[in-house]
């Protein structure tokens, strides 16, 4: 179940899974003939399986550049390719249906249950029932959320970041090889933003989607993207590259002022959690008998264990001397915040977590929430001393040179 | 009136349930409303039962058993209703479609002269409009049920518009992003979503058509207004009265109707 592929869909082939390449040709769009276009000649290649981020400051026609893609604005001028073909010799609904459309706070609809939400476009497409039922579920499982638990839910009976997840889910409900993204963690908490932004890239490493996504926060965009795209006023790009090209040669003053001083600290966020040397914690399963799982814990001379359910999913953190029962129970309280990270996290987002756990690390989890170790305050800082220290060598190699 | 068409009025009865009661009770009906369809028709029942009693054993001359026959009493009332669900129809079947066309692209700029023109209909006093259109079209059932639309139509429009456009613009925008057609948009999203809203309009509406009929006597098209006039113009009180009552009893089992309509029309995810 955990490792199984998403089924591709049989009339695209098998290239719709890795993306498809989207270019724009000077594309120009004004609403009105006086006055500067809202975009200005735009040329640009997105390439196949990459995540693209448009960020700029607000009014810059990022958010219009993106809604040309999928035809919920038409250009004035110019050309839009998705895998070579016009998006404009398309009909736009069936454009539309091959493009996942993802936007801000997940925007469900409120009369229509999880399952029936995500079932929104395999059902114009017109696939058959069973096969929607069993996409349903596979996509629920992705965001990871319990297809029995949640299916059946009403979205107003889900949590900001749920509804985040079943949007992005209904994003990628009929397997689309582009998916465009406006702004989509914007409505959350940032604990949960930086949540849904690692599963995103999880899901992203499994899926290898073209994904266009629009931020107004650089961070966002250094994280997730492997290209990012700086817009300045009229959608002229300023620069377009790669999050390290940006951060070390910012092209000119307005990209450095977007992207704003502490570049430093900004790489944390370009170091992935997964490098770091992960401690090998005591684990238990839910309802387990408590001796051994005690027994593990002195060994390892460890004071808590990583309690973790039938699907190998952190559950709960606790201290042995809390393990007073027969068997290890299930958490009393399921919705508590359990300072876990995924693997693709950076280190900020590390760092952040440990300011507010109790053990002074996080747990971290793979692919589908599974339990991978833990990572400790003293590994982190032993990683980004050996950065630094590698940096400075460098440097030090070049001025003698 | 734009503003108590536009909301579903609150319930008066529980002054100690606060709105939000509504809204954090999920998916069963809330207490509120379980008073309000338990209530009305109790309340009913006990005012129709009490004249009843009144009517079986008080002493009544000629005049007054004849007006207040039981027979003629059933004939009336069925009239009334017909009267009262003929308009209905007739009003949902085009304020909703007018009201839908309004919020659409194209005519989007004219729904406020059209609300205005409606307006009229509503400000006008009924029983003037009732006895013009007679005066120009004639007698019978078909103008009277043409006057009462003509006066309960505004809040059905209106509350189709203002529900249309309360939709959550970025869930049309969803929906369109997601490929469904302008078509499937309005009928599987903006109307279902709108419906609580415009359903509160066609109680509003209903109501309105259900006082309104008893005016229909005077162009002789029948209903419970004419157990009232024979009271006042043969000066018997217990029948005045009689008819007085009989149409409040319809008029809240009408408006009854209409609240159960309403929930039922509200979406489950919303309720």
């Amino acid at each position: 179940m955990t490792t199984t592929e998403p089924t591709p869909t049989t009339d695209a082939g098998p290239e719709s899974v890795s993306g498809a390449e989207i270019v724009f040709d000077q594309v120009t769009k004004s609403y009105s003939a006086q006055g500067k276009p809202a975009v200005d000649s735009l040329s640009l290649t997105i390439p196949a399986g990459q995540i693209v981020m448009f960020v700029g400051p607000s009014g810059c026609g990022k958010t219009t550049s993106l809604k040309m893609i999928n035809r919920l604005i038409d250009p004035t001028s110019g050309t839009i390719t998705i895998g070579g073909k016009d998006v404009r010799s398309q009909d736009p609904d069936d454009l539309r249906r091959q493009v996942g459309y993802v936007i801000q706070g997940g925007s469900l609809f409120p009369h229509m249950t999880v399952a029936q939400n995500i079932a929104l476009v395999p059902g114009l497409l017109r696939w058959d029932k069973k096969r929607i039922t069993d996409r349903v579920e596979e996509l629920l499982d992705l965001v990871g959320l319990d297809p029995v638990r949640y299916r059946d839910r009403f979205p107003r009976e889900l949590s900001g970041g749920q509804q985040q997840r079943v949007g992005v889910a209904r994003g990628l409900a009929a397997d689309p090889p582009v998916i465009l993204m406006d702004e989509p963690f914007g409505a959350v908490d940032p604990i949960t933003r930086q949540r849904l932004q690692d599963e995103l890239m999880s899901i992203q490493s499994e899926l290898k989607k073209t994904i266009v996504c629009v931020t107004h926060d650089i961070d966002e965009a250094i994280k997730l993207g492997d290209r990012i795209l700086i817009l300045q006023e009229h959608a002229q790009i300023a620069q377009y590259d790669t999050p390290e090209a940006i951060l070390s040669a910012p092209a000119n003053e307005f990209v450095e002022d977007f992207v704003g001083s502490g570049s430093a600290l900004k790489s944390l966020s370009l170091t992935r959690v997964e490098e770091v040397e992960l401690t090998e914690w005591t684990t238990a399963t839910v309802g387990e008998p408590v001796g051994p799982v005690l027994e593990r814990a002195r060994a390892a001379r460890q004071k808590s264990v990583v309690v973790l359910d039938q699907r190998r999913r952190p559950v709960d953190w606790v201290n042995i001397r809390a393990l007073t029962g027969e068997t290890v129970p299930a958490p009393v309280d399921e919705a508590r915040d359990l300072h876990q990270i995924d693997h693709r996290a950076t280190l900020n987002d590390a760092l952040d977590t440990m300011l507010v756990s109790a053990y002074a690390g996080v747990i971290v989890t793979g692919r589908r929430d599974q339990y991978v170790g833990v990572a400790t305050f003293e590994a982190v800082t032993a990683l980004i001393t050996a950065r630094n220290e590698a940096a400075r060598q460098a440097q030090e190699d070049a001025d003698e040179q | 009136m734009s503003s108590d068409t536009a909301t579903p009025a609150p319930p008066t009865d529980t002054p100690t349930a606060p709105q939000g009661e509504r809204s954090r009770s999920s998916r069963r009906v809330s207490r509120d409303d379980l008073g309000l369809l338990l209530g009305l028709p109790a309340l009913c029942a006990v005012l129709l039962g009490g004249w009843a009693v009144w009517r079986a054993t008080a002493e009544l001359d000629d005049i007054e058993a004849r007006s207040l026959a039981w027979g003629l009493l059933v004939q009336l009332f069925g009239e009334h209703l017909l009267l009262t669900a003929l308009s209905a129809a007739a009003v949902v079947l085009t304020a909703i479609p007018l009201g839908i066309a309004l919020t659409r692209p194209a005519a989007r700029r004219a729904a406020p002269a059209v609300v205005t023109v409606a307006n009229f209909g509503q400000a006008a006093p009924a029983i003037g409009i009732l006895i013009l259109l007679a005066m120009w079209l004639g007698f019978g059932v078909p103008v009277a049920v043409l006057a009462l639309s003509l006066y309960a139509f505004l809040p059905v429009l209106q509350n189709t518009i203002v529900g249309l456009q309360g939709v959550d613009q970025t869930l049309v925008e969803a929906a369109r992003g997601m490929g469904m057609s302008r078509w499937s948009v309005l009928g599987r999203i903006e109307l279902p979503l709108a419906l609580p809203v415009i359903m509160a309009g066609v109680r509003t509406a209903l109501v309105l058509a259900v006082g309104t009929a008893a005016f229909a006597t005077f162009i002789n098209a029948g209903g419970l207004g004419s157990v009232i006039t024979t009271g006042l113009y043969l000066f018997r009180n217990s029948v005045l009265i009689s008819g007085g009552l009989l149409i409040a009893v319809l008029a809240l089992l009408v408006d009854w109707a209409g609240r159960v309509l309403e929930l039922v029309a509200t979406p489950k995810g919303m309720r």
